[in-house]
């Protein structure tokens, strides 16, 4: 029985065979991987055929309908990231399914032309829409694995160095945006109680511009500091930016500030009870 | 054993607060959230229980695990048909700098998750849904 | 409803916080407190948090009372040992403990009941 209207239904009714004629139109020989594309092809095959049952329009992705087809294919677009694969390895992966389609199309339409190039257009689009899903997919979830990636570093990155007996610094290095500082912040924060130093010389001389935003993110770094029963002293406070605080009217409620590290050093040994003297 | 991935908990009493905190943690902990993602969920579960029970009069929190574009996250619903807010926009007004603690902690509770969205009708009950995601 | 103990060491009250606590817990705690310290004459409260997971608004603001109370009835608080991720909440949630003094440790809470203690001793 063709089904007249839905030439995607007509192409899909026999769902093993359009396996089957993808899986050779990829031309895979090893039996393992074989295995696992038919896995693959038959999830997606399965959910084509459920979102045109539901009644999905074939010629947009989008609504309830294609829910599970949706997912199905982010599915696959994250697996294929994760394993790194490349975005055009899984674009051609899913292109493929347009051979069997137009075959099975062939054989239940050949002897009507004009019905069976209305079924091959409708096919070739759908499976462009469901190409450029995939593709959107993996490129979004390889920017999350490579943010996540870039998080790890940082923070196996962010150096806190013991300058003294209870005495911790941590320079702060270019541009402080939350994430960057939500880092610092933890790496810092268990530092303290690992060492138990009562105080930590946070150092901005690396950090370009400090805004509104920026100092708001330091000051949630001191107040978290001082709630653990620390203390706290910020310095590589250049002069540009000591203009720009008080241009910008940033309290900075009373935390210890200095210009060096230097001078940071020196009020940290007074406030932790140190007296350094030389012998001549 | 088929893992759930949702479920209801009642808000009725204390008790329900506390409860509502562990199976919160034990989700977390079975998403593998970091410590301190971990902490701000069960915080801004025990803020939104507490509201709950005392200002809507007792409802439930419904939980549901999720995944969306490749991320794992949490879902929570607290709702109850108590006599809901009057003025949303005030209660959700804050810098982060103040707030006590006092009254509902709408904004402080809004800064721990990722998504936060709330209705409420007076006379009719409130909605509020938080997602963190990993 | 558990209660949560209050031990005594010399002139401080120790209350070390182990359990995920019911609100009316804290609310007991803080009773019990208020009229330990009347009874005692203590100077100085300890409150140990450092196997406290969770401080939320209630929480906090049970802190922030303790130490009212307290100071009304002439005794210093020092909370100590609170978590990283807990710190980075409170700061999240806009709770900043305002009056609640805070320590790293058990070690340094002493030494700075002691120090407050000392300077009262001299007329401070």
């Amino acid at each position: 029985m063709i089904d007249q209207d839905n030439p995607l239904k007509d192409a899909l009714r026999d769902p093993g065979a359009v396996v089957a004629g993808w899986l050779d139109e990829l031309g895979v020989a090893d039996p393992a991987q074989r295995r696992a594309l038919q896995t693959e092809a038959g999830e997606l095959v399965r959910s084509l055929a459920e979102g045109l049952d539901r009644g999905g329009d074939a010629s947009r992705l989008a609504g309830p309908a294609w829910d599970g087809l949706r997912e199905t294919l982010e599915s696959l677009s994250r697996s294929r990231a994760a394993k790194g694969e490349t975005a055009g390895d899984t674009s051609q992966f899913v292109l493929a399914l347009k051979r069997p389609l137009f075959d099975a199309l062939q054989r239940s339409r050949g002897d009507h032309p004009e019905r069976l190039m209305a079924g091959i257009w409708a096919a070739s689009q759908l499976v462009d829409r469901l190409a450029q899903h995939t593709a959107t997919t993996f490129q979004k979830s390889r920017e999350d694995i490579i943010r996540r990636q870039q998080d790890d570093l940082l923070e196996l990155s962010t150096p806190v160095v013991k300058l003294w007996e209870g005495v911790l610094a941590v320079p702060m290095i270019g541009v402080l945006d939350s994430n960057r500082t939500q880092i610092v912040m933890e790496t810092l924060l268990q530092s303290i109680v690992d060492s138990g130093s009562g105080l930590a010389i946070i150092d901005i001389t690396g950090v370009p511009t400090v805004d509104t935003l920026v100092a708001q993110h330091l000051l949630k770094t001191v107040t978290a500091i001082r709630l653990m029963g620390a203390d706290c002293i910020i310095s590589g406070i250049r002069p540009q930016i000591a203009q720009t605080i008080v241009h910008l009217g940033i309290d900075l409620q009373g935390i210890t500030t200095k210009a060096t590290l230097a001078d940071a050093l020196s009020v940290a040994l007074q406030k932790t009870g140190w007296r350094i003297s030389r012998e001549k | 054993m088929a893992a759930e991935t949702a479920g209801v908990l009642p808000l009725g009493s204390e008790q329900d607060i506390v409860a509502s905190r562990q199976h919160v943690r034990t989700l977390c902990q079975a998403l593998k959230f970091s410590l301190v993602d971990q902490t701000k969920m069960v915080t801004a579960t025990s803020e939104l229980s507490r509201n709950t029970l005392i200002h809507g009069h007792g409802g439930r929190m419904h939980w549901s695990l999720g995944e969306h574009n490749g991320r794992r996250g949490l879902e929570l619903v607290f709702e109850d048909e108590g006599p809901g807010i009057a003025d949303l926009k005030l209660a959700l007004s804050d810098g982060w700098t103040s707030g006590s603690g006092m009254g509902l902690g709408l904004p402080g509770s809004k800064r721990l998750v990722n998504e936060f969205d709330i209705q409420s009708v007076p006379g009719r009950g409130t909605r509020v849904r938080i997602v963190k995601w990993k | 409803m558990d209660r949560i103990p209050i031990l005594r060491m010399g002139e401080t009250l120790l209350v070390t916080i182990q359990v995920d606590m019911q609100d009316q817990t804290a609310l007991a705690l803080q009773d019990d407190l208020a009229e330990k310290i009347a009874k005692t004459g203590a100077s100085g409260v300890m409150i140990d948090i450092s196997a406290l997971e969770i401080v939320d608004s209630f929480v906090g603001r049970m802190l922030s009372s303790i130490s009212g109370i307290a100071g009304i009835l002439s005794a210093t608080t020092v909370v100590v040992g609170m978590q990283p991720a807990v710190a980075i909440t409170l700061v999240e949630l806009g709770l900043s403990l305002e009056g609640v003094k805070t320590a790293l440790d058990v070690e340094r809470g002493m030494a700075m009941l002691a120090a407050v203690r000392a300077e009262h001793r001299h007329g401070g």
